[in-house]
């Protein structure tokens, strides 16, 4: 890859070995400087853009936790009206995109607006503390969905956010993660040069609301799609296409010991009913999306 | 050019001649007739503006917030709880010094649900950093778009403005109004200048987080452009006056001020009503007479203080309470005759839509005579 000085610079306040701030240098790199950045509320927001610095080399507006979506579509009708050809590209945490924000993004999509939505997911509200969204994965500890004596975390298995948007008849649709950087940014230049409303959602691993350490963070990210929990594909018009194949797909163990956020399921004793369920996840996935190598 | 035309359609006619580029709203009673009149202009091509369908007010006034910051002179209009729905994002856009205009068809709050008009709406976001002027008749609803946006747009002020105007009263209404023409309007009032803009060409960050170091200085510039606005207001609305013959370089509006024992205050299309009131009871030797708020943010303080000078007793009509206290103009008004004695006395009135006649006017002016006020008037007690 030819290199350019980055777009998202350095000197933001992430923890080190934060995946949404490495997804942020990434995507910047796949939109290209002619393109304006619409934030939500959260961990990037804040790390990002403490007046009087900011970490963005683009034009960058945040207004609101839930309104990112609604901002993009009027300004690509106030650029499309000055005759002006900007990338729109709004980039949200889980939270913004799965919870709050869905009314604004379904909208959006729904009136076809010329904008790429991408949502860094670290599966969780990372900004007020780790709390679940609907994006959190079955079992996962967070502060609003704790393990305990009668409870083994997160209840519920993440939303399929891709599937509702590509039935908004989104015109392209991927998944990707900031472990894989060639193919996030190529999904990224793909999706900006798409007309329509695009959605992007990366896996961004957060070491701090995960708990692993930082030097980690890739290995983390690669363990998620290499146990099958996470699955990188592309749709367009509705149609999945190109999925990243797995050779010898490892169990979820290794995946899930990785992290104190599952460490309930380990200690003081294995849960092998829980671990089942979650092996049965990534099975499921692999059977959907074909991703075993055979 | 004089038309017969309803309230709503005024507004539309008018917000047509400010050449917005981007309109966002949702329907709502009794807004509707202004964004569907919108709506059929821009489907003519008679208006050259992208006119997004939203799913919600909540986005509407989004869109526009985003279209503003990319650089157009944007357009909504909303009441009662699609306002509600908005009132985070009406913080956001005076925070980052968007000068939308928004038309308010005023209408009361549920619950109960209620259609009909009080100013509780906008009322409750006076506080949003939003100017709001309140507009007598058609007339006055129409030519205030035209200063609203020339006001907000100034680099001297640069802040969202509210036009508001009473649902039903006055937007289902028909009276004689009279509408510029395009290339007059077109002079008066010069495309969108913007200060501050999304543009890759010259990327720069808006709506920063920004801790307790300078929090407090963002809030205080929003402040000291209130209090600009009103000089530029003044100077907007004498223009207006010199090139339309309607002068609106005031505030407020006396009416048979001069020698008056007693005054009424009210905002919106109540005054026609006090004034004509005013006329009956001047004939009874009656010396009386009306303060017509015309700007309730920035609250021009200083005029009430001056137009009140001279009397003994002031009556608001507030069409609006804030429950736990008092009618919100009366604590205005208050507050500007701190120290001067006047007494203030407060009229909860026409809450939900409910009719005002002369003889109620004239009601409240034999209560405020025997210093019996700071009270919901008109209220049915057999019902309660
Ligand atoms: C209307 C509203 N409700 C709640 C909040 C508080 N809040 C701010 S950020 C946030 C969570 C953000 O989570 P996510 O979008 O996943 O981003 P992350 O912090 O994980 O990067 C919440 C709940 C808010 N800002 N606005
Ligand atoms: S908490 Fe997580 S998302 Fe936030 S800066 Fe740290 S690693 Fe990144």
């Amino acid at each position: 890859m030819e290199q350019e000085s980055e777009l998202f610079e350095c000197g933001h306040r992430a923890c080190g070995g934060c995946g949404p701030a490495l997804a942020a240098r990434l995507i910047l790199k796949g939109t290209g400087p002619n393109t304006i950045v619409v934030a939500s509320t959260g961990c990037m927001e804040v790390f990002s853009t403490p007046y009087p610095e900011t970490a963005w080399g683009v034009p960058w507006i945040h207004s609101l936790f839930e309104n990112a979506a609604a901002v993009a579509s009027g300004i690509e009708s106030s650029l499309k009206k000055q005759g002006r050809d900007e990338h729109v590209v709004c980039i949200c945490g889980d939270g913004a995109t799965f919870d709050i924000g869905v009314l604004c993004i379904s909208g959006a999509f729904e009136r076809g607006h010329d904008i790429t939505y991408i949502c860094y997911d670290n599966e969780a509200y990372m900004n007020t503390g780790i709390q679940r969204s609907g994006a959190t994965p079955y079992d996962a500890n967070t502060t609003t969905t704790p393990a305990g004596k009668c409870s083994t975390g997160n209840p519920r298995p993440k939303k399929d956010l891709p599937a509702i948007l590509a039935a908004h008849g989104a015109s392209y649709v991927a998944t990707a993660s900031m472990a894989y950087p060639n193919d996030l940014i190529r999904k990224v230049q793909r999706a900006v040069n798409t007309p329509g409303s695009n959605y992007i959602q990366v896996h961004a691993p957060c070491c701090t609301g995960w708990g692993f350490d930082g030097s980690q963070t890739i290995k983390v990210g690669r363990l998620a799609v290499e146990t099958g929990l996470w699955v990188n594909y592309e749709m367009a018009d509705g149609e999945v296409e190109h999925v990243r194949k797995v050779a010898n797909r490892k169990p979820v163990e290794e995946y899930l010991e990785a992290q104190k956020r599952f460490r309930h399921l380990f200690r003081p004793q294995r849960n092998e009913e829980e671990i089942a369920k979650i092996q049965a996840i990534a099975d499921h996935n692999a059977m959907a999306f074909g991703v075993d190598r055979k | 050019m004089m038309e017969i035309l309803e309230g709503s359609h005024a507004v539309a006619e008018a917000v047509k001649r400010c050449r917005p580029q981007v309109i966002a709203a949702y329907p709502i009673t009794p807004q509707t007739h202004i964004v569907e009149a919108l709506a059929s202009m821009v489907a003519d091509c008679e208006l050259d503006a992208d006119y997004i369908c939203v799913e919600s007010e909540f986005s509407a006034l989004s869109a526009c917030l985003g279209a503003s910051a990319a650089g157009s002179r944007v357009y909504s209009a909303t009441t009662s709880q699609g306002l509600a729905l908005m009132f985070e994002v009406c913080f956001n856009v005076a925070g980052m010094r968007q000068p939308i205009v928004m038309t308010i068809a005023n209408r009361a709050m549920g619950a109960p649900l209620n259609i009909w008009n009080d100013q509780q709406d906008s009322i409750s976001l006076r506080d949003a950093g939003w100017m709001q002027f309140y507009a007598e008749d058609n007339q006055e609803a129409s030519d205030l778009h035209y200063i609203a946006y020339k006001v907000a747009e100034d680099h001297d002020v640069l802040l969202p403005a509210m036009v508001c105007f009473d649902g039903f009263i006055l937007t289902h209404t028909y009276e004689p109004v009279d509408i510029p023409t395009q290339e007059e309007i077109d002079a008066f009032l010069p495309p969108y200048n913007p200060v501050n803009i999304l543009d890759a060409k010259n990327p720069m960050s808006l709506g920063m987080y920004a801790t307790p170091d300078y929090y407090m200085e963002f809030r205080y510039e929003i402040e000291e452009a209130m209090k600009r606005s009103r000089k530029i207001f003044a100077e907007v609305g004498a223009e207006f006056g010199e090139t339309f013959g309607r002068d609106y370089s005031g505030m407020v509006e006396g009416y048979r001020l001069d020698d008056a024992d007693t005054a009424f205050v009210a905002m919106g299309s109540i005054c026609g009503t006090v004034k004509d009131a005013i006329d009956e009871m001047r004939e009874d030797g009656k010396k009386v007479g009306l303060l017509k708020i015309r700007s309730f943010r920035p609250f021009p303080s200083e005029e009430v203080k001056a137009s009140l000078a001279g009397v003994s007793k002031v009556a608001v009509l507030d069409k609006n309470i804030s429950l736990g206290q008092k009618g919100a103009v009366a604590l205005e008004v208050k507050d500007a005759l701190y120290g001067t004695g006047t007494e203030v006395l407060d009229y909860i009135i026409a809450l939900g839509g409910r009719d005002v006649r002369k003889r109620d006017v004239r009601a409240v002016a034999d209560l405020a005579e025997k210093g019996i006020g700071d009270r919901f008037y008109g209220l049915r007690t057999e019902v309660l």
